[in-house]
């Protein structure tokens, strides 16, 4: 508590410091500090990823090398990552690629018409409705893991596809229904109300006028709900229930081995890049409507 | 300027004629039906996946996972005989059974002895990480709000973190905070940082914070870039120093932004369970709430239904408690929506 404490005292009087730098003088002072605290944050966002990066390019003899650069470069980790006696790690990247698709799309054709709904249309209970749906997604997850893992065991479903897929509506579902009502929320619907205008029905509004606007929105909701699911841990750890054959990758990348007392940490970080490559690829391509996705339900006050 | 500010402002509320309000009001027939068709399906499928599992697991809640001789017949009743609030004595008041039909204080090594120093734990990181993710990230979003030319930089940057999954980020650091590792070259320390209470703790916390705190960044940064930069100046003008236009114009208008970002991260660190799990086995006293029904799942469906049961009340009466403290509206869209 008291390293709390310090800390967040220590970070408050930062914050006064740069504010008290002027903003708008070019090449001042205070122009400077906030382009050193800029930096800053770039290194420390970008420093574990890049120490990532370079361990698993490096023979693992050197793991403990504190080179800052690439040195010893070796292909092997990666070679091993993919090496089924011992993991079956490419299994799970198929796997999470499964997993999320399934769930990506359940979610996705189930969530959009609720969310049209939430944001367009006015019906009694509505509140009740949202309160419910938001309700579900704050649920911890170990609520709904104990009778799920019982109830699974009764079906012999431990350790098989559909185990871990069904669990993962109860966040990925709230999820494309919140993101999405915020997103309809904001969308031209005069538009729609045009279309009514000339003798549309609502049904036939949503499809030929907003359903094309949507696309946008579908496209960018679709890439955060199967982030969620790429990254679920809890829920697939147990109930894979020790099956490697079907699980995703973070629980593959956890149970990451070389044999008894071995800490095989450059083989692992070989696996972790495989792993968050692509994200970082797409999150990169698509930062711009990522950020408006996530921030899309909570800038409205 | 400063008398032609407020005039036109109430030329323009004066001239708004609220149509959208008025449209919105406007309950056509059939479409209380078509909503309800829509809505139906979400309904169904979370009520199924979310609703039936959490009653299931209250009722389980006052089931016996032993096996008990059944003091009438004489014979064994199987697990999941009716046993009242046995569960939540055994976690709320540490009784476990002893021998003879009696009840014992729990003995140390016993899940039911570690309940409390769970809420202990979780609760202390989910303070300590909402406190300084919430600093931190206000930080980066003043500066990324400020830096014109490195915006994008620092947003890709800062999304990286965020995209990498928990699971890789707690191997990531578990080899960071190696006794071996390179936290300690660099510091020239020799903590065995996951293998004592709290270095352990900060490690997670450290791991916590650098992979979360780009979510409320890029929440706050969205509140800030609604800010109109008239106020600022107007403040200015007014003679407000920087700190007086931070507390006074930046935190109220950045609040509802600042809230939702808050609430979102308590309830997701009270159910922390991946980044301690894999970074330190929940070993050190780093067990949080959902490490611990994890580890009684296995010993005991019955007694983890009334663990994961004591931890949805509790985490559902902070969110509650949270929502009422901010008086935040988290739903955000209906009724105000559309603007």
């Amino acid at each position: 508590m008291t390293a709390m404490a310090h800390t967040s005292t220590a970070s408050s009087a930062a914050t006064l410091s740069e504010l008290d730098a002027r903003p708008r003088r070019r090449f001042s002072a205070g122009n400077l500090a906030t382009l050193a605290v800029i930096a800053l944050i770039i290194i420390w966002c970008l420093a574990p990823f890049y120490w990532m990066l370079v361990l698993a390019f490096r023979n693992k003899a050197y793991t403990f090398d504190t080179t800052p650069w690439f040195t010893h470069v070796s292909f092997d980790n990666f070679r091993y990552a993919f090496n089924t006696t011992d993991n079956k790690f490419g299994r799970s990247l198929f796997n999470s690629v499964l997993i999320g698709s399934v769930v990506t799309f359940l979610a996705m054709t189930i969530g959009v018409f609720a969310g049209y709904a939430m944001a367009r249309l006015s019906f009694r209970g509505k509140g009740a409705v949202l309160a419910a749906i938001l309700g579900a997604s704050m649920f911890p997850g170990v609520a709904i893991l104990t009778p799920l893992f019982q109830l699974f065991a009764d079906f012999g479903w431990l350790g098989t596809y559909q185990s871990l897929i069904l669990p993962q509506i109860s966040f990925s579902l709230p999820l494309a229904v919140y993101t999405l009502t915020s997103f309809f929320s904001d969308m031209p619907w005069e538009l729609e109300q045009a279309a009514r205008v000339d003798g549309a029905t609502p049904g036939q509004a949503f499809r030929l006028v907003i359903f094309p606007l949507a696309a946008p929105a579908l496209f960018t909701t679709a890439i955060l709900v199967f982030l969620a699911s790429w990254n679920e841990y809890l829920l697939s750890s147990v109930l894979s229930n020790g099956n490697a054959k079907v699980a995703p990758s973070t629980v593959a990348l956890a149970n990451f081995t070389a044999g008894p007392h071995v800490v095989p940490y450059t083989q692992t970080m070989a696996a972790g890049i495989v792993v968050t490559v692509p994200l970082v690829i797409v999150v990169l391509l698509f930062q711009r409507r990522i950020v408006s996705g996530l921030t899309a339900g909570g800038v409205k006050g | 300027m400063t008398i032609a500010g407020p005039a036109a402002e109430n030329v323009d509320v004066a001239a708004r004629p609220e149509p959208p309000a008025a449209k919105r009001n406007k309950i056509k027939t059939g479409e209380g039906r078509l909503a309800l068709m829509l809505v139906a399906p979400t309904i169904a499928l979370l009520g199924l996946i979310v609703g039936y599992p959490i009653v299931k697991a209250i009722y389980n809640s006052f089931l016996s996972d032993s096996q008990k001789i059944d003091p009438v017949t004489g014979q064994f009743k199987p697990p999941g005989a009716w046993t009242g609030l046995t569960n939540y004595k055994h976690w709320l008041l540490q009784q476990c059974p002893s021998g003879a039909g009696k009840v014992v204080s729990c003995p140390t090594g016993n899940l039911g002895a570690e309940f409390w120093r769970s809420i202990e734990v979780t609760v202390g990181f989910t303070v300590v990480t909402v406190v300084l993710e919430t600093v931190i990230g206000m930080i980066f979003a003043l500066m990324m709000n400020r830096a014109f030319k490195g915006r994008a930089l620092v947003r890709a940057a800062i999304l990286i973190p965020w995209a990498i999954p928990t699971a890789v980020t707690a191997k990531l650091w578990s080899v960071v905070f190696d006794p071996q590792g390179i936290l300690n070259k660099l510091l020239g320390t020799h903590y065995a940082w996951t293998s004592s209470t709290w270095p352990a703790r900060s490690a997670i916390v450290i791991a916590d914070v650098w992979k979360t705190t780009p979510f409320i960044a890029l929440l706050i940064l969205a509140g800030l870039q609604g800010i109109s930069a008239d106020i600022y100046e107007s403040a200015k003008v007014d003679g407000a120093n920087a700190w007086q236009r931070f507390v006074k114009i930046t935190l109220p208008l950045v609040k509802p932004a600042l809230a939702v970002a808050v609430i979102f991260r308590t309830l997701d660190v009270l159910r922390m369970y991946d980044l301690p799990w894999i970074l330190t086995g929940g070993a050190n006293g780093t067990t949080t709430v959902s490490i611990l029904v994890v580890k009684q799942l296995h010993s005991g469906v019955y007694s983890a239904s009334a663990l994961s049961t004591i931890a949805f009340i509790f985490i559902f009466a902070i969110a509650l408690g949270m929502v009422r403290l901010f008086n935040a509206n988290i739903v955000g869209t209906p009724g105000k929506g559309g603007k």
